[in-house]
């Protein structure tokens, strides 16, 4: 959905970002494989997901490179992302991003300049996001919660489920639909509304 | 995020970029804006060509450049760091990250988003 036009030429399918286009800042949207971190990122991107493939050895060393791509036992991840064009000049851009201790270094390449991580939990398989809780967190990246309801999610309670991902009680746990638009629009909110509590002097 | 999910790119990483492995500033980030000028010369190489053409027409973030040519974003690095150096693309940095925590920054997003509740 998310109606913003974005200029159109051939090739490029729309893609060229609005001569609007100011402040670009990105939101990961992390959690484990078939969480629907594409399905949130589809709901509300103006432009189709596209992605991008990493190649996991070279984004193992800190100064992005390309040495090593030719290594056989290189892999690659595809990446996806999403883009919003805001009211007063703001791109906002959501990358899916995946969870496990073995995308540390791709992690932190993505991470870098986010305002911080939108985690989607599955209910249904909580120990699924414990690695990527881990990796946010140790990131130093601000984060909501966002459990992505399914119908055959058991009813826990908000208390059993904060306590089984250990999180901080000022830590956002939103309820979500990653397939409707308006759900995943406020899952973010939660998350920004966060960010602005956490930054404003006077809470410190 | 999931497998892949269209054919190999028509050029391979490593030869895109004519075999270099650095970019020759490490000031590209993903959500760094490149612009392209009026004119694409001849006899580019293939890759640093289809950049350019890329961005013919508007502006877009090395992320987008890397999707739209099938090639990873440090592969894109490495060639629009060298159209920069050929003064052929020219490169708008992200928000920087002392201003992340703009509260006026904040409140936009938060509106923006408001905005496009339906």
């Amino acid at each position: 959905m998310a109606s913003a036009p974005s200029s159109s030429s051939t090739g490029t399918g729309g893609l060229h970002l609005p001569d609007s286009a100011r402040d670009l800042v990105k939101i990961l949207v992390a959690g484990p494989f078939g969480v629907g971190k594409t399905t949130l990122i589809d709901s509300v991107s103006e432009i189709r997901p596209l992605h991008t493939e990493e190649h996991m050895s070279e984004a193992s060393v800190q100064v992005d490179d390309l040495a090593g791509v030719r290594d056989k036992t290189t892999t690659t991840v595809a990446i996806d992302f999403g883009r919003i064009s805001l009211a007063g000049g703001v791109v906002l851009y959501l990358f899916g991003t995946p969870g496990q201790e073995r995308f540390r270094s791709l992690w932190a390449d993505i991470a870098y300049g986010a305002l911080g991580a939108l985690v989607l939990v599955d209910t249904r398989r909580i120990d699924d996001s414990f690695d990527v809780l881990g990796l946010v967190e140790e990131t130093g990246l601000p984060y909501a919660v966002a459990l992505n309801t399914f119908p055959d999610s058991r009813p826990y309670t908000e208390d059993q489920l904060r306590r089984s991902l250990d999180l901080d009680p000022g830590t956002p746990m939103v309820s979500c639909d990653a397939r409707d638009a308006n759900s995943s629009i406020d899952s973010l909110l939660a998350l920004v509304q966060h960010l602005i509590a956490r930054d404003r002097p006077e809470t410190w | 995020m999931t497998g892949r999910r269209s054919g190999r790119p028509l050029v391979p990483a490593y030869l895109s970029t004519g075999g270099v492995a650095r970019p020759s500033r490490n000031s590209l980030e993903r959500l760094s804006v490149l612009t392209g000028g009026e004119h694409v010369p001849d006899g580019l190489p293939a890759a640093r060509h289809a950049l350019l053409k890329a961005l013919d027409g508007g502006s877009l973030t090395v992320v987008e450049t890397a999707a739209l040519l099938e090639l990873p974003v440090s592969a894109v690095r490495v060639l629009a760091a060298d159209l920069i150096d050929l003064g052929l693309v020219s490169a708008r940095p992200p928000v920087p990250l002392a201003a992340l925590h703009d509260p006026d920054l904040l409140k936009r997003v938060a509106d923006g988003l408001r905005a496009l509740k339906q």
